[in-house]
């Protein structure tokens, strides 16, 4: 392979690794700006999306796309009843107790995965199969465009919804104000619940859609979750443009990094970005400055 | 002044009971057990100092017992280097790098300092592995000499359990000590509020890296301790499972307890060790004690016994007042 179609490659598995750490992202985003949590249970649903439905393949023996519906709806379960069960009922919401709470989430959740599925890594099927096409000497898979087109879906809808639906409204008075939300009428505790809901639906279309591609396992959460947790930041908390051109910006810069410099620190780069974003700009790169609220 | 007597007497007395242990458990090997409880003990506390005092959370502990553990274990394998001047350079090796990264780290606050930490700890631990000239990579560094003091070598578990103990000891009493300090009251109007704090004249952010590098020199501490008694050390003792652990240690004792921190090292040692079943369990049971301690017992094991035995206490007095 000479060299122009190797930048190629790492490109495009960059951009595509990118995509999955956008929706991700888009997932901490959503839950933040609804409640100032950030669900460190987030890749956990990343995760549950690619098992739940390797399962009901194997299980139920369901085509693809009942599988994978069906493991969205499991998912999505799953974040409802954990803010049910955890966030709701909190009367002492310290930031402290609430790091705690979701860390608690995450760790029950992946071990609970471990005890079901056991500690195997598992591959689903790629959507449209493995033939795969030439763009400038680099190989696509049709995976990877599978990968493009749910997350240019995923934005777009998105987009959408948080700017024209009425829910989407409410759900963003409510990130700006809560309790003048619940004055204008919204029921706070619904737009806290359905910001779980949306956003553990959204990570386990990540989980689903990246599976065929990298394979899953019960553990494969923490890696995935704080690369989306990367790409938010660097978007600074926003589920829009930012967060993707953060997550692509990411996923680029670690499959290069992992190309040119060295495999084995592939992951190492992506917290160091981590860190140096957090150092020096923890407001993201594409936002002003704001005021610090006491 | 009663209550510090009543604080020494309680120390004391936990320190006789420790010391006195393996007076009845000659050859035993809980023994063994009882010796990395005390090195947990030593990381709990050390965790306890930046998480209950102060109050800010830390996921990357793992990583400054790590490097403890590495640099005293390839200081003594790869180099002439005696196993003490190891540790020493160990923990001043962790606190320098603490108190650096201290700095900007500790800027961030609640979920984002979370996410710093938790990086960091994953930052170490590839380094642990992929460093494989220095630490021998995911196999492991083997041969890490035990310490010697004078005739005596710390190569069995009663002599190691003195070794651990008597540190540990000694680090639960400066602890104990601190919160009654000048410094333990900062500590405290930081974690109730930041703001106030500085506008009383807290220099928080200097405080906040100082006991971020006070905790992660005993965190080191504990971590050459562990390598001199294991004499082999592999990343995946190091890794981001154990610094939760070490928050499930602290949470379940609870925040701001010396003998919490204790209590909780205790309990997470020993139910691996006597529940079989545990070992597939363990992280399931982990996080359903972190979630349930902190939603319905905030003070966690230590706070709860406290309001327990109020309660009969008075009680008790209740009965008695009736009666008379």
């Amino acid at each position: 392979m000479d060299n122009p179609s190797q930048l190629v490659q790492y490109v495009l598995s960059g951009l595509s690794n990118g995509a999955i750490y956008a929706l991700i992202g888009f997932g901490f985003a959503i839950i933040h700006n609804a409640t100032g949590i950030l669900n460190f249970a987030q890749g956990e649903f990343v995760m549950l999306g690619g098992m739940f439905t390797i399962f009901i393949l194997s299980f139920f023996n369901l085509p693809l796309v009942p599988a994978i519906v069906l493991a969205i709806v499991f998912s999505t379960l799953v974040g409802i009843l954990f803010e049910r069960l955890a966030i709701r009922p909190l009367k002492n919401v310290k930031p402290l107790s609430l790091v705690i709470i979701t860390i608690g989430a995450s760790i029950f959740i992946r071990g609970a995965a471990m005890l079901i599925w056991g500690k195997d890594t598992h591959a689903l099927p790629a959507f449209s199969g493995n033939a795969p096409l030439y763009v400038y000497g680099a190989t696509i898979m049709p995976q990877h465009l599978w990968i493009f087109g749910i997350t240019l879906l995923i934005i777009i809808a998105n987009k959408l919804f948080f700017s024209y639906s009425i829910i989407g409204k409410a759900m963003r008075a409510c990130a700006y104000n809560a309790h003048a939300a619940s004055l204008v009428g919204i029921d706070v505790k619904i737009m806290v619940l359905l910001s779980f809901a949306v956003s553990s639906a959204i990570g386990s279309m990540a989980g689903i859609i990246i599976a065929p591609l990298t394979m899953t396992s019960y553990d494969v959460g923490i890696m995935l979750g704080i690369k989306g947790f990367c790409a938010v930041i660097i978007g600074g908390m926003s589920s829009g443009l930012g967060t993707v051109l953060g997550g692509l910006l990411l996923g680029l810069l670690e499959s290069l990094g992992a190309g040119y410099i060295s495999a084995s620190y592939k992951d190492a780069i992506a917290f160091i970005i981590l860190l140096l974003i957090l150092f020096i700009r923890p407001e993201g790169l594409f936002k002003q400055k704001e005021t610090q609220r006491v | 002044m009663i209550k510090e007597k009543r604080q020494i007497l309680i120390f004391l007395l936990f320190a006789i009971i420790i010391l006195l242990v393996p007076l009845f458990l000659k050859g035993n090997y809980f023994l063994n057990v009882l010796v990395f409880i005390g090195i947990n003990t030593l990381l709990a506390v050390a965790l306890n100092l930046l998480l209950g005092y102060a109050g800010q959370i830390s996921l990357g502990h793992a990583a400054f017992f790590g490097l403890g553990a590495y640099v005293s274990g390839i200081l003594t394998t790869r180099y002439p280097v005696d196993p003490w001047l190891a540790l020493v350079i160990a923990a001043l090796c962790a606190a320098a790098l603490a108190f650096v990264i201290g700095f900007p780290i500790l800027k961030l606050k609640g979920h984002y300092l979370a996410m710093a930490t938790l990086g960091f700890g994953i930052i170490m631990y590839i380094f642990f592995n992929e460093t494989v000239d220095w630490t021998g990579g995911p196999s492991g560094l083997s041969g890490i000499p035990n310490l010697r003091l004078g005739p005596l070598t710390f190569d069995n578990d009663q002599n190691n359990y003195y070794l651990v103990w008597m540190i540990t000891l000694g680090v639960m009493l400066l602890s104990i000590n601190l919160s009654h300090s000048r410094i333990g009251r900062a500590l405290r109007a930081i974690n109730d509020s930041e703001v106030a704090a500085r506008v009383m004249g807290v220099n928080a952010r200097m405080l906040k890296v100082q006991i971020f590098t006070v905790s992660a020199l005993i965190s080191a501490i504990a971590g050459s301790l562990y390598a001199h008694t294991m004499m082999f050390i592999s990343p995946a003792s190091f890794g981001f499972n154990f610094s939760v652990e070490l928050l499930t240690m602290v949470i379940i004792g609870g925040l701001g307890s010396i003998y919490g921190s204790f209590l909780g090292a205790a309990i997470l040692t020993m139910l691996p060790e006597f529940l079989r079943v545990f070992r597939d369990f363990d992280i399931v049971i982990y996080g359903l004690m972190l979630i349930l301690i902190t939603m319905f017992m905030p003070t966690g094991l230590i706070g709860g016994l406290e309001a327990l035995v109020k309660v009969i206490v008075s009680k008790i007095k209740g009965s008695a007042a009736k009666n008379a």
